[in-house]
């Protein structure tokens, strides 16, 4: 169901709201803003900014432990960060869902984001996370529901992949 | 540094710290804090890890955003607690009243050969929690300081962080369940959690 949300990440707060998802942690992007600002501005919502992204990968297990739904955000470099972490909620067969917002693929301008860019989606698919990329900004809401609902209702972990062609190359001046 | 080797055996600390817990929840780090705390008897109200560094104090907070009316302690070793240092910034900007955190330190990688671990030096745990802002933190050598730990851990308004030196000892393997799905499900069972 394409959407008609002046921001895709209306879509993903809209979905989040309707699944119960109360809790975003983060360690921000630029591509995350304004989700990011919906969140600090709900008040039935709770912000948990990370000082690096596994912390986020162990909240959101703490979260679905004592019954609360979580959602991780990062950009792509994060998830080289949390691939070791990831074998937590593997074995707690632990719901966990995460929003990355894609560096080093579409348009790139620094050199440093494009190794880890290209290596996010093997690296999550090789430590069993179920990868959903999209490429336009009116699919994000519904690849962010189908995600949100394979990592809870199937307990698995699952990650959206925004691309940079949705997002937005970083400009950098230029 | 230590001014004197500690004396401070950590299974009797464990288990004299989990006879007063009350009803708090308790997740033990990977390693020698799992094999602790099933040691001083096995409960639904507890976490084992065997794996994921670093995220015994994340996990904690986690449990303890969502479980506010529960106490939730994290038990961890000196090495965990330093891999994942910053966390203990997301701890202190969250707040939670309900988590203490407790840090077995016998300044050393006890669990993969006894190698020279960080806080054998000049680093100090508790400070760096103070320097976080968690509200209250204290460094325990002697078991005269047992009440004030039990307080601390389980009473004070947290978030909070007690580093206990700990003699390296050797113990009896107490191992337990490690089948991550049966742990999950009896803690959430515990809590009336459904699924």
């Amino acid at each position: 169901m394409p959407s008609a949300s002046a921001h895709w990440s209306q879509d993903i707060f809209r979905e989040a709201k309707a699944r119960n998802i109360t809790t975003l942690c983060t360690v921000p992007d630029g591509g995350l803003t304004a989700l990011i600002d919906l969140v600090a501005a709900d008040r039935d919502m709770r912000l948990v900014t990370l000082t690096t992204e596994p912390e986020g990968i162990g909240i959101a297990a703490g979260c679905w432990l004592g019954g609360v739904r979580a959602l991780i955000a990062m950009q792509s470099s994060g998830v080289g960060n949390s691939i070791n972490a990831l074998g937590l909620p593997a074995a707690l067969r632990a719901p966990c869902l995460m929003l990355i917002t894609m560096r080093g693929q579409w348009g790139e301008f620094n050199p440093w984001q494009v190794p880890m860019g290209q290596a996010t989606r093997p690296a999550l698919e090789a430590v069993g996370v179920k990868c959903f990329p999209v490429e336009r900004a009116a699919e994000v809401g519904e690849t962010f529901a189908a995600a949100a609902d394979i990592a809870f209702h199937s307990r698995l972990s699952a990650a959206v992949l925004v691309s940079q062609r949705v997002i937005g190359a970083k400009g950098f001046g230029r | 540094m230590s001014a004197r080797a500690p004396t401070l055996q950590r299974r009797t600390l464990i288990a004299e710290l989990l006879a007063r817990r009350g009803t708090a929840l308790v997740v033990a780090g990977l390693g020698s804090p799992s094999w602790d705390v099933f040691a001083a008897g096995d409960h639904a109200d507890y976490l084992y890890t065997w794996g994921g560094m670093g995220l015994a104090v994340p996990v904690a907070l986690g449990l303890a955003l969502a479980q506010p009316s529960r106490r939730v302690l994290a038990i961890t070793g000196d090495g965990e607690m330093l891999m994942g240092t910053g966390s203990l910034a997301v701890v202190s900007d969250q707040a939670p009243e309900n988590l203490a955190i407790l840090v077995l330190d016998n300044e050393a990688f006890a669990e993969t050969g006894r190698q020279r671990g960080l806080t054998a030096g000049r680093v100090d745990i508790a400070a760096a929690a103070r320097g976080f802002g968690l509200r209250e933190t204290m460094t325990v050598r002697d078991r005269d300081a047992m009440g004030e730990l039990g307080r601390l851990l389980f009473e004070a308004p947290g978030p909070v962080l007690a580093v206990a030196k700990i003699a390296l000892s050797t113990d009896p393997w107490a191992l337990p369940e490690k089948d991550g799905v049966l742990i999950a499900q009896r803690l959430r069972s515990a809590l009336g959690l459904k699924g």
